[in-house]
Formats: structure tokens, sequence, C-alpha cells
């Protein structure tokens, strides 16, 4: 009777260990924007999404609408125990410090900033990089020998997008002219698909012919003025190659999905780091899409001399310059 | 006819009653939007009830928070309504009165306190968002520039100089990319919860802070001004007749001058609760439409500093129950919050005369009666 009590009890036990450590209770906050901007957010959310699929584990997440929700809504969630808690946008970087702060135990992951907490990994893109590569493509698919930059708001992170794809452009032919504009200086310029519309129209007649949108949903804008003019634009962060074959002729993926899915299974897997990631190219994280829908557009020799930029670039052979070490685009 | 329109119906129909059915009106809709997107209306109201009113997580003390914020821009919007301007520019106004905040404090937050910053940053922000308003209100006094068009796009040109300021001169000195450093932890007004800690009360993290009092005492200084003053009486007559106020001797272009000054001074004080007190750094686009909301305020409270409090602690109960909503039943998407907040602004504003007229003249038909049967005229 007693080693039978004994046993029942063992495998209880051992039953809620298996579900306490797959029961993880894992959370993205996103940035304002929301989390179908097509773009960064949505990217959070598709990874999320992914590890729900795989692993059956449900999330919570929640949409930042103004300040005042940040703190509250991150003191929340480490209050009822979520964690990991993926935070995407560099604008939450000083709530997390706070939070983290007040909850060593729980797993934070910070996108696209950095804070030096033993409990929150900080993963960074190395953008430059990926614009490099794109802004190259851009000028040897160039007949005009003019490429054009889309940003969307007008932020350190945009210029740093800006700078990579100008010095690709140069690097190629360094007579390449770069035109490059900024959508606006408020959060709208990252849903204005009319004024980037516009943009692009402008830099078309000015004798670009490819165009990179940093620009979230402006991009959408950006794209079609491309299809109009019947020449080529640049899609960014998420893979939008697939919104116009033949016009799209590449995109600059940076994959926050990833990111979130690995921060989740590493929870899952009691394997959860801390500190600071920089990712790029060489980590896969950033890279340059070609699939079905762009492949027509790019010769065997293109993909080849656009794959040997990457690989100089992952050894180091190439040097692309950061915007934000020097706050300039001087190189 | 005329006896109707001589006779007001009573004050609590006008003030009480009235708002609480446009209020269910845009709640029964809400409902039916939630019941759409198979969720149990009842649930969801009840969570932003308790998210909004509770003490146990900070539910109250946030309203609170945002009902501060609504307090200022709401009567920014009410101050220049009397005199018959329409300011749509509270959100660039309150912006700009960010910058003050962050000169203030970046400049001198190491060597004063805050009994000594806490005035200037109270001085700096009303300054600087009442030159902010001051400028439309010249362009409308001397240049017949529409105040409408000039606010709004000073708003335009507050956010394009603010992220300029933010990323070119502030950030630099310790921020992150687009917003400031924190101000010293000595040079900030105490959050409600730390006081209440120090206290020996245990109170939940809030963003509710003094500043809630200075709200309220600009309720009742504008009551004031508007009411018991010979300038409130000047913007009062201009707003309802320049040419009338004009003949009456009112130099009617210096008063929609003052006007917009105040108006914009109050907008500016917005950001001593948000930037000096709430946040405690200069964060890009920390106004998040509170200057837009400002305009729903004032309509829903009747241009009156009464009606405004009340309306901004409904205003504020919407936010803080939107969160707690949005946090609680993840189908309900922030977009969701914003119908059920829209609904009821349309209902209260745009709407107003659907309920208010029907039920005005009940009221007025039977004290109409009233008066009749009492002096014995017949019908």
């Amino acid at each position: 009777m007693r080693t039978a009590f004994k046993l029942a009890a063992g495998i209880a036990m051992s039953a809620i260990a298996a579900v306490s450590q797959a029961q993880i209770k894992p959370s993205v906050i996103y940035d304002m924007g929301g989390k179908f901007d097509r773009s960064f957010n949505q990217a959070s959310y598709t990874g999320a999404e992914a590890f729900k699929q795989e692993t059956g584990i449900n999330y919570t997440d929640f949409e930042i609408t103004n300040e005042g929700q940040r703190e509250q809504v991150m003191l929340r969630f480490a209050q009822r125990g979520f964690s990991p808690i993926v935070v995407a946008g560099f604008q939450q970087a000083p709530i997390v410090e706070k939070v983290a702060r007040q909850f060593p135990k729980v797993h934070f992951v910070l996108i696209d900033s950095v804070v030096d907490l033993p409990n929150v990994r900080s993963v960074v893109f190395k953008e430059h990089e990926g614009s490099f590569l794109v802004g190259a493509l851009a000028a040897m698919k160039s007949k005009t020998e003019a490429v054009g930059f889309i940003g969307g708001m007008d932020i350190p992170l945009i210029r740093k997008f800006g700078c990579g794809y100008e010095q690709g452009a140069k690097y190629i032919d360094k007579d390449t002219k770069v035109f490059a504009n900024m959508t606006g200086a408020t959060p709208s310029a990252w849903n204005d698909p009319t004024k980037g519309g516009e943009l692009a129209k402008a830099q078309f007649d000015n004798g670009v012919d490819v165009i990179f949108a940093a620009a979230g949903g402006t991009g959408v804008g950006v794209y079609q003025a491309a299809v109009d003019a019947d020449k080529y634009a640049i899609g960014v962060d998420s893979n939008q190659n697939y919104l116009h074959p033949g016009h799209m002729l590449t995109s600059m993926v940076k994959r926050v999905d990833l990111i979130t899915k690995k921060a989740f299974e590493d929870e899952m897997n009691g394997t959860f780091t801390s500190g600071l990631q920089v990712v790029g190219l060489k980590e896969g994280d950033i890279s340059w899409a070609l699939d079905e829908h762009n492949k027509d557009l790019l010769s065997k020799e293109d993909i080849k001399r656009v794959n040997d930029i990457r690989d100089a670039i992952i050894a180091g052979d190439i040097k692309v310059h950061n915007w934000e070490d020097t706050q300039s685009c001087v190189y | 006819m005329s006896q109707l329109a001589a006779v007001e119906s009573p004050r609590w129909v006008r003030i009480g009653l009235i708002p609480l059915l446009q209020l269910v009106l845009a709640l029964a809709v809400s409902s039916l939007v939630v019941l759409m997107i198979g969720e149990d209306p009842i649930r969801a109201f009840k969570i932003m009830i308790q998210g909004a009113i509770s003490t146990e997580f900070g539910g109250l003390s946030n309203t609170l928070y945002y009902t501060t914020n609504f307090i200022f821009t709401g009567l920014a919007v009410a101050v220049a309504s009397h005199a018959g301007l329409f300011n749509i520019g509270g959100e660039g106004q309150a912006y700009v009165g960010g910058l003050a905040v962050a000169i203030v404090c970046l400049a001198l937050d190491s060597t004063l306190n805050v009994w000594l910053i806490a005035p200037l940053v109270v001085v700096g922000c009303a300054a600087f968002g009442a030159f902010w308003g001051v400028i439309p209100g010249y362009l409308q006094a001397k240049r017949g520039s529409h105040i409408v068009v000039t606010t709004i796009m000073f708003n335009f040109i507050a956010m394009a100089f603010m992220s300029y300021a933010l990323v070119v001169w502030i950030s630099p000195l310790g921020g992150n990319s687009t917003d400031s450093r924190y101000w010293a932890a000595d040079a900030v007004l105490p959050k409600w919860h730390e006081m209440a800690s120090s206290f020996g009360m245990n109170a939940s993290f809030s963003l509710l802070n003094p500043v809630l009092l200075l709200a309220l005492a600009c309720c009742v200084l504008v009551w004031v001004l508007i009411w018991r003053t010979r300038l409130g009486y000047a913007i009062r007559t201009v707003g309802s007749n320049p040419h009338a106020a004009t003949y009456a001797g009112i130099n009617a272009n210096r008063i929609i001058i003052i006007t917009m000054a105040i108006s914009g001074a109050l907008a500016g004080m917005m950001a001593v609760n948000e930037v000096y007190a709430a946040q405690g750094r200069l964060i890009l686009n920390f106004t998040s439409g509170f200057g837009f909301m400002g305009i729903a305020v004032a309509l829903m409270g009747r241009n009156h500093p009464f009606g405004i409090v009340l309306a901004s602690l409904l205003f504020g109960a919407l936010y803080q129950g939107g969160t707690e909503l949005q946090f609680e039943i993840s189908s309900i998407s922030p977009q969701m919050v914003l119908v059920i907040q829209g609904l009821v602004v349309f209902f209260t504003g745009a709407l107003d005369r659907l309920v208010r007229e029907p039920v005005e003249s009940l009221f007025q038909r039977r004290a109409i009666v009233a008066a009749n049967a009492s002096t014995g005229v017949a019908k």
C-alpha cells in the first residue's frame, strides 16, 4: 500500500515537473505600429505563431498604443509570471531596464536596442550590412546609374539603413547617384503610402530606376509607384517579394521572427542566455530574399556577385560603416 | 413654440441624465461590436470597469493619471471655444511644452531640488505652450488666417521640430536614439505609489502623481477667469459676437491673442504631467493623441471646467479600462478599444442632438404644462 502510494506520488510529481517544464508562459509586447504592420512588429508575431503551432504552447501579447501603457503592461506581464517577455522596438528599452531590475527571475528579450542586465537578452541587427547588399544589387541592376532610398520616419535607425545602402551602391560603381528621401518626422511616416508613392515618382523623374524603401507601410506606395513606372523596388524587414512579382528586385529581410521563436524555444528547453547578440549576414538573421517571385529578374552572375559580396562582408574583407558609430555617413 | 424655447429643462437633465443616456447608447452599440467578434459584451464591460476603478493593480490611479492629461487639453479647447476659436493645436502646444521640461531638467536637475525645479517646469511648459498658441492667435487676429488651419499646421511644425530637437540635440545628452535621459530622481515629483509607500501604505505601480492637483487648480482658475473676471466676460462676448464686442469697446483682436495664449499654456501644461512627473523623460510623440482627445473632452464637458473634469474621468477610465480589456481578452485589439472610445465620442459629441433634443423638449413640455396648470391658464 505504502509503495503504491509512493509510486503514485512519484508519477504525479514527475507529471507536474513535465508540465511545468513544457508550460512556459511566453509573451510578446509589440511597439506602436501594431502587430499587423506587415513589417517589423508582424515579424515577432509570425515567430510567436510558428512557435505556438509547433509546440501547442499559447502565448500572450499586447500592442502598445500610448506611452502610459508601456510600464504598466510590462509590469503586469512580469507579475503574472510571463517569461520570456519578448519586447519589440528600441523605444521600449528604458522601460525594460526599469522592469527587468525589479524581476530578476523573469527573462526579457529586447529587439533593436541594448539593456545590460543579467536577465535581459538584447538583440541588435546589423541592418547596414543588409542594406549594403541590396544597395549593391540596386546599382548592378540600374541602367541609369542612379538609385533611390526612401526612409520612413527620420530617426537614426533609418539613417543607418540609408547609409549602408549608399555604400553598397557606390561599391559597385562609385559614380552611382544615390537619391535619398525621408517620408516625414512623425510616426505617420511609417504608414503614408500616398506620400511614399509621390516621393518614388519624384525620384523616378530624376532618373532613378531602383528604389529601396525602409519605411514600413509607406513602402506599399513606393512599390506601387515602381509598378506604374515599370521600374524596380526593394522591400524591407519581411520578405515582400510576393507583393509585385516582376517589380520587386529583392527584400532586405530582418529575421525578427527567428529571434522571437528562438527566445521561446530557449525558455522551453531551459537554455535561455542573456547578454548582447549582434546578428547580421553571418548569423543568417539579416539576408536578401531570393525566391520564385524575383528569380527571373536576376541572372546567375547577379546572384553570384551578390553572394560573393555577402561572403566578403562576412569574412570582413568589406567593411560596412555603421551610421550609429559616428552619427554620420562619412566612411 | 415660443413658450417652449423660453423654458429651460432642469439642470440635472442637462448635465446628468442626457450624458448618461448618451453613454448608455454608446455602450449598447459597442456591445454589438463586441458580440460581432464573438466575445461576451457583459464580461468585456465588466473587465473595463474593474480595470478602470480597481485599486488592486493601480487601475484607479492610472485612470486618474490619464484624467490629468485630459483635463489640461480639455480646458485648452474649452477656453478657446469660449472666444469662438476652435483650437485644434493642443497636440502641438503640449508637445512643445515637453521641450520646456527637457530644457529645465537637463540644465538644472543636478543642482536644484524638486521644490525649486517643479515651479520652473510649470512656468516653462505654460510659456512654451502659450508661445505655440499665440502665433496662430496673432495670425487669426491680424492677418485673418483661419485658426483651424493654422493650429493644425502648427501641430506638424511642432512634430517635425521636436523630432529634430530630440534626435539632434537632446538624445545625444545621454538618452536613447529618440528620447532623453531620465531626469534625476531628486528633481522629479514623487509618484502616488511612492508617496503611499513612504507613509506605510501599500499601493500598486501607476503613473499618477501630484500634477493632478495642478490640473484641478487650473479648472478652478479657468472657471474664475471665464465667469468671474472682466477678461472672461470679454472672451465670452467676443465668442458670441465679435462685431458686437468691438462695438461695445472690446478690442477683439487683443482678446483673440490673449485667449490663444491661455489656451496654449493650458495645453502645454500637459507636459508637466506626462514628461516631467509620469515618464520622467522626454519621449518622441509623448502626446499620442491626448491633444486631439481634448476636443472630445471639451465637447462632452460642455466647455465647463466641472463638466471637463467629469468627461476627463470618463475618458481616463476608457483608456485605462481599454488597456485592461486588451490585456485580459486577447481577441480584442487596440482597434476594438478605439471603436468603443469612438462610439462614446460619437454619441456624446457628434450626435449630441439625437438624444438632447427629444429629452429636453419632453421636460420643457412637462414644465410648461405644470406652469400652466398652476397659474390656471387654459390650454
